[in-house]
C-alpha cells in the first residue's frame, strides 16, 4: 500500500526553495568575510595539496551565502579531505571513515535551520561509505556533499582506491589494479542524485560557482571535485590544468548550450548513444543540448559516460540539477502535520496509558 | 454466566500453540488482555520460530504464547503449562514434555489426520493409543465447528472460515476461566471495520466458542480466577519494547529534546521502531536507515545538533554500532542505544533471548571507550530503564546502552502508570555563552571545558552565536578540544573519560537487597530479564524455610557504589545469567568475591523451580537446619 504524500507544500521545503530556505541570515547589511571563515587552526596538509585550493575557495565562496556562520556545519568522514572541518570556523565534525552522510542526514532531519555540508574523498565516499553516500543521495537528503577525487589513498600513504585505474601501480597493487574504478558522477546519477556537478581544485571560479548552484540547489548535491594529490598520485590531472590541453578536453556542461569544447561537439547516435566528434563533421540535428533539468537522468549518464581513462574526454560543470522533495523537507512536513500543538504532560499521560487501562482501588 | 460449576482458582498457566499461521500470537495477546482487565497479574512468554510461516504442520512451524495469571503477585510466564491449547499434531508433539501430569490439554482433532500425524512423526494417533492417559484431554473438533457456525456466511470461503478457529478457541477458553470479552470485540471492530464480512464470522466464531464451552458436556466446570490485589492506581498491559518506546518519548518530553530515532530493522528490536513511527504527533522523528550503522550515525549526528540520539538494535547489530559509539564516547554526545538481546553469535536465535551481550556493551569498542549500561528487569521496568539511560545521558553527556532482551521484549505485564509530571526533571541546558578568555582577552569558547561536578563538557549546539567550534574522534587536547597528540594529554583524557563514567555511581541507587529474615548467608544475585524468575525461584525456595537474599543490577557500568560491600557480606554469592557467567566474570575481577555462576543458553528464560534448587543445595551447604519439601 503506497499513500500520496503530497508534500512538502509550504515553508522551506516547498517546491522551487532556495538550498538554504529556513537557515537564518545575516541582518541590517553586515557580512562575512573569508578571515571570518577562517579557523585558528595551522593547516595541516602536505605542500601542494590540491585542498588547499579547495579550502580557499570554499572560505571564499561561504559569506557569499548570508548566513549566519553559527548556522553552518561541516562533517566530515576519514582521510587527508576530512580534516577540512577544523580548518574552517563554523560548527563542524570530524567523524569516523565513510560515515558524515549518515551522520549529517540525522542532522539535517532534525535541524531545518542548519546548512549542512559533508567534506569526504573518493575513498571514504566511495569505498568504506559508498552505501551511504547512494542512501542519502537518493533520500534527497538537504546535503552539500563535496567529494575530492584524488584517485588514491593519501592518508594511509599510497593504496589504490576505488578510483584509480585499472592497471594503476601503487603500494598495494604493485603488479596494477585489477579493480574497475567507479565513476563517481555515473554513480551518483544512478543513485537518484538530484544535483550533480563536477569540478576542480584549481579553477577557483568554476568551482565556486558549481558550489554556489549546489547551496542553491534545495536537496542532496553531489560535487566531485577533482584534486592533486602532490605525494602520491602527482599530476593525474595535470593535462586538465595546462591551458590548451583543456580547451581540446573538457566538454563544459552550461545548460541550453552545445556540449563541446572549441574544436568538438557531442552528437547522439541512432541507438542514443553519445560521441565526440569534430564539429565539422557534426550532424547540426544531433548536436547535444544539455538540459541540466531534464527529468530523465539518461542523457545526464550518457554524458557521463563520455570520461576516458586518458582524460581524453571529460565532461565538467553540472549534469543534473532537479526539484525533488527531500527527505527532511518531508519528514518535518509528516511531523508537522501530525502534531496538534505542544505536548504537554496530560499528553504524554493519555499516551502511555493507551486504550486497555484499569483501575485498582486504594 | 453459565449454569455449571465454577470453581476458584489462585493461578493458571495457559500455552496456547499451533503453526505460524494459526494466529496463536494473536489470540495470547487478546487473552492476555482480556485477563488483564480482569484485574489478575500476569506474566507472558510468546515463543515463535525466526521463519514466517515455516512448513505447515512442522515442528519447526510451531507457536506459542504462554500466559500466567493469577490472584496474586506474579513474577514469571510460569515453569510448566496447566492447560496446552494445541491446533496440530506438531503443537502437541512440540510442547508436551513441558507439560506436569494431569495438565489440561484442548486439541484441535480436526488437524489429527493421518498426513499431519505423519509429518512430525507420530505412527499412531496419540489421540487414541492411551499415550496421554496422564493428561486431562479434551478433544474438540475446533476447525469444523467453527466452520458450521459460519454456515450463514455464504459469502466466505471455506478456508476463510477456517481461519476463525482461534476465535473460537480465544471463546472457549474465555468461557472456561471466565474472562469477559468486550474488549476483544471492540478490537476485532476497529481490526475489521472496513471488512463487515470477516469482522461479523470472528465474533460469531468468537460467541461460538464461548458457547460451546457453556453446553458441551466435555467441559464440567469452568474456573475463576480472582483480582490480584495490586497496589492502587490505573493499569495497563504492556510488553517491554512497548514500555521502552514510551519511555524514550516520555524522557525526551522530561529533557525537553526531540526524539530521534535512527535505526534497522532486526528481531526483536523492530517493535521499537514501529511503535515510534507511529507517534510524530508527539514530536518524534523515526528513519529507517539503510544499515545498522547508519542508524546509529543519524542518531549521533541529532544529538550533535541537540535532539535525543536514539538507535535500536539487537546482538549483531550492536556490533556493527561499536565505531559510532566509540566515535560518541570521544565526542561525549548524548546518545542512547538500546540492545535487544537475542541468542548469538553470529545471526544466533533471532527470536530466541539470551542475555550474552553484557561484555560486548562494556567492552566491544577499539580503546578505552567506557559507556554507562543499564537493564531493565521486567517489561514494565523497560518504561523507568529508558528513563534513567536519558538521565544519564543527557547529565553526563555519554552514550548509554540499554541491555533488554528477547523475553522482556515481547513478554507483557500489568503496569502501573507513572504521571508523566512525577517523572525525573531531566531538563537540559545548552551551552549558550562562551566559558573562557583567550590570549588576547577575547571571550572565547573551550568545547572540552568540564563541568567539575559530573565531569561533562558543554553541549554547545549549531546555531549558537559565538560558540562555533570542530569536534572529532581524534584525541582532543584537554579543555581547548583541538587536535592532540601529547602522550600525557591522551593519558590524562583516557582517565577522564574513565572518571566521568565511574562518576555515574554518585547518581544512582544503591544496590538494595531483599532479605526478610535478615540473616542470609547465600545471595542471589541477578541482572536483566532474570529477575522474575530469580524472585519466584527465591519465593519457592523461601517455602521451603531456605534463608536466601535476593539483589539485582539495574546498572551494569558503573555498578551501584556499595556492589562490593553486599557481595561481601554473604558465604555465598550466586549469580544466575542466560550467558556462560559474563557478569560473574566481572564482579570477581572488579570485588575479588568468589562468586559462583549459573547459566543457562537455551533461548529461554530460566524455570523459577530450576533456581530454587540451586537456591536450595547453596543454602543446605552453609545451614545446619534441614529444609522442608519443596512446596512448588
Amino acid at each position: 500500500m503506497t499513500t500520496d504524500l503530497g508534500m512538502p507544500s509550504s515553508g522551506p521545503g516547498a517546491p522551487g526553495a532556495h538550498g538554504t530556505a529556513g537557515v537564518p541570515r545575516l541582518t541590517d547589511g553586515t557580512a562575512l568575510t573569508k578571515k571570518d571563515f577562517t579557523s585558528d587552526q595551522e593547516v595541516r596538509w602536505c605542500p601542494g595539496c590540491g585542498d588547499y585550493a579547495i579550502l580557499a575557495a570554499v572560505q571564499g565562496f561561504l559569506p557569499e551565502l548570508g548566513l549566519k556562520r553559527e548556522n553552518i556545519v561541516f562533517v566530515s568522514g576519514i582521510g587527508c579531505s576530512s580534516r577540512f572541518p577544523y580548518y574552517l570556523d563554523t560548527y563542524g565534525m570530524h567523524s569516523i571513515h565513510g560515515r558524515a552522510p549518515a551522520i549529517a542526514t540525522g542532522l539535517a532531519a532534525t535541524r531545518e535551520d542548519l546548512s549542512v555540508w559533508v567534506v569526504t574523498g573518493d575513498g571514504d565516499a566511495l569505498s568504506i561509505g559508498g552505501n551511504h553516500l547512494i542512501h542519502a543521495l537518493r533520500r534527497n537528503v538537504n546535503l552539500k556533499i563535496l567529494l575530492f577525487n584524488n584517485e588514491i589513498y593519501g592518508l594511509t600513504k599510497g593504496q589504490y582506491s576505488p578510483t584509480s585505474h585499472v592497471g594503476q601501480v601503487t603500494k598495494s597493487t604493485p603488479l596494477g589494479s585489477l579493480d574497475t574504478p567507479f565513476n563517481p558522477v555515473s554513480l551518483a546519477l544512478g543513485a537518484e542524485a538530484s544535483f550533480v556537478a563536477r569540478t576542480m581544485d584549481s579553477d577557483r571560479q568554476h568551482l565556486t560557482s558549481v558550489l554556489r548552484a549546489a547551496a542553491e540547489h534545495r536537496g542532496s548535491a553531489l560535487v566531485e571535485i577533482y584534486q592533486n594529490c602532490p605525494i602520491f598520485n602527482d599530476g593525474v590531472f595535470d593535462v586538465l590544468k595546462d591551458r590548451t590541453e583543456a580547451a581540446a578536453r573538457i566538454l563544459h556542461l552550461a545548460d541550453g548550450e552545445e556540449v563541446g569544447t572549441a574544436e568538438t561537439v557531442v552528437v547522439r547516435d541512432d541507438r542514443g548513444s553519445l560521441a565526440v566528434v569534430p564539429r565539422a563533421e557534426a550532424d547540426p540535428a544531433r548536436i547535444v543540448r544539455h538540459d541540466e533539468s531534464a527529468h530523465d537522468p539518461s542523457a545526464a549518464f550518457a554524458l557521463s559516460r563520455l570520461d576516458s581513462p586518458d582524460l581524453g574526454h571529460v565532461p565538467m560543470g553540472i549534469f543534473r540539477n532537479v526539484q525533488r522533495p527531500t527527505y527532511d523537507d518531508s519528514l518535518r512536513e509528516q511531523i508537522a502535520s501530525a502534531r496538534t500543538g505542544e505536548v504537554t504532560d496530560a499528553d504524554i499521560d493519555a499516551l502511555l496509558a493507551g486504550r486497555d487501562t484499569w483501575t485498582v482501588g486504594a | 454466566m453459565s449454569a455449571k460449576l465454577v470453581q476458584k482458582l489462585d493461578r493458571v498457566v495457559i500455552r496456547f500453540a499451533g503453526d505460524s499461521g494459526d494466529g496463536m500470537q494473536l489470540t495470547g495477546d487478546r487473552f492476555t488482555s482480556q485477563t488483564a482487565l480482569l484485574g489478575n497479574d500476569l506474566s507472558t512468554l510468546p515463543n515463535f520460530p525466526a521463519e514466517i510461516r515455516a512448513p505447515q504442520g512442522t515442528l519447526p512451524g510451531v507457536s506459542s504464547f504462554q500466559l500466567h495469571f493469577a490472584d496474586h503477585n506474579v513474577l514469571t510466564p510460569g515453569d510448566a503449562p496447566d492447560v496446552l491449547v494445541a491446533m496440530n499434531p506438531a503443537a502437541l508433539k512440540a510442547n508436551l514434555r513441558d507439560l506436569p501430569r494431569g495438565a489440561a490439554i484442548i486439541v484441535n482433532t480436526d488437524e489429527f489426520t493421518k498426513r499431519n500425524l505423519s509429518k512430525v512423526g507420530y505412527v499412531e494417533n496419540p489421540l487414541d493409543d492411551g499415550s496421554l492417559d496422564s493428561y486431562d484431554v479434551h478433544p474438540v473438533a475446533l476447525t469444523s465447528i467453527a466452520v458450521e457456525a459460519l454456515v450463514s456466511f455464504t459469502d466466505l470461503t471455506r478456508k476463510e472460515k477456517e481461519r476463525a478457529k482461534n476465535m473460537f478457541a480465544l471463546g472457549l477458553l474465555s468461557w472456561l476461566y471466565t474472562r469477559p470479552m468486550d474488549g476483544t470485540e471492540a478490537f476485532l471492530k476497529a481490526k475489521f471495520a472496513d471488512k463487515p464480512e470477516i469482522l461479523e464470522a470472528n465474533l460469531a466464531a468468537l460467541r461460538a466458542g464461548f458457547n460451546y464451552g457453556e453446553t458441551t458436556e466435555d467441559f464440567a466446570v469452568a474456573y475463576e480466577v480472582a483480582p490480584a490485589a495490586m497496589p492502587a492506581g490505573t493499569y495497563r498491559n504492556v510488553t517491554g519494547n512497548v514500555a521502552l518506546s514510551l519511555g524514550l518519548v516520555a524522557a525526551a518530553h522530561r529533557a525537553h529534546l526531540p526524539l530521534f530515532l535512527g535505526s534497522y530493522p532486526i528481531t526483536p528490536a523492530s517493535d521499537i521502531l514501529h511503535t515510534l513511527a507511529g507517534l510524530k504527533r508527539y514530536g518524534v522523528a523515526t528513519m529507517q536507515a539503510e544499515d545498522e550503522i547508519a542508524g546509529v550515525g543519524a542518531a549521533l549526528g541529532a544529538s550533535f545538533g541537540g535532539a535525543l540520539g536514539v538507535t535500536t538494535t539487537s546482538g549483531p547489530g550492536l556490533a556493527l554500532k561499536a565505531e559510532t559509539i566509540g566515535l560518541a564516547v570521544s565526542l561525549e554526545l548524548p546518545l542512547i542505544v538500546c540492545d535487544i538481546q537475542r541468542g548469538g553469535p553470529s545471526t544466533g536465535l533471532p527470536t530466541k533471548t539470551e542475555q550474552a551481550d553484557l561484555l560486548q556493551a562494556l567492552f566491544g569498542r577499539n580503546g578505552e571507550s567506557p559507556v554507562a549500561v543499564v537493564a531493565p528487569a521486567t517489561p514494565a521496568d523497560c518504561f523507568d530503564v529508558a528513563v534513567e539511560a536519558v538521565r544519564i545521558a543527557t547529565t553526563y553527556r555519554t552514550p548509554v546502552i540499554v541491555l533488554s532482551d528477547g523475553y522482556l521484549a515481547n513478554g507483557s505485564e500489568p503496569w502501573r502508570l507513572p504521571r508523566t509530571a512525577d517523572l525525573p526533571d531531566i531538563a537540559v541546558e545548552f551551552a549558550t555563552e562562551p566559558n573562557a578568555v583567550d590570549d588576547k582577552g577575547q571571550p572565547t569558547f573551550h568545547p572540552y571545558l568540564r563541568d567539575p561536578e559530573t565531569l561533562a563538557r558543554p553541549w554547545a549546539i549549531p546555531g549558537t552565536p559565538g560558540l562555533e567550534h570542530r569536534v572529532g574522534g581524534i584525541e582532543k587536547a584537554d579543555v581547548t578540544g583541538n587536535i592532540s597528540y601529547d602522550p600525557d594529554n591522551h593519558d590524562h583524557m583516557t582517565r577522564l573519560r574513565q572518571a566521568k563514567i565511574d562518576g555515574i555511581a554518585d547518581t544512582i541507587e544503591p544496590l538494595v537487597v531483599d532479605d526478610p529474615t535478615d540473616d542470609a548467608d547465600v545471595l542471589v544475585l541477578g541482572w536483566g530479564s532474570t529477575f522474575g524468575p530469580i524472585a519466584a525461584g527465591v519465593r519457592l525456595a523461601r517455602a521451603t524455610g531456605a534463608r536466601v537474599a535476593q539483589a539485582h543490577l539495574r546498572h551494569l557500568n558503573p555498578f551501584p557504589a556499595n556492589t562490593g560491600d553486599v557481595l561481601r557480606s554473604y558465604q555465598r554469592v550466586i549469580v544466575p545469567e542466560m550467558n556462560l557467567g559474563q557478569l560473574a566474570m566481572l564482579l570477581r575481577a572488579k570485588y575479588l568475591v568468589d562468586i559462583e555462576s549459573h547459566t543457562s543458553v537455551r533461548g529461554l528464560p530460566f524455570q523459577a523451580g530450576e533456581l530454587a534448587d540451586v537456591i536450595a543445595t547453596a543454602v543446605a551447604s552453609v545451614s545446619d537446619v534441614p529444609l522442608k519439601e519443596a512446596a512448588k
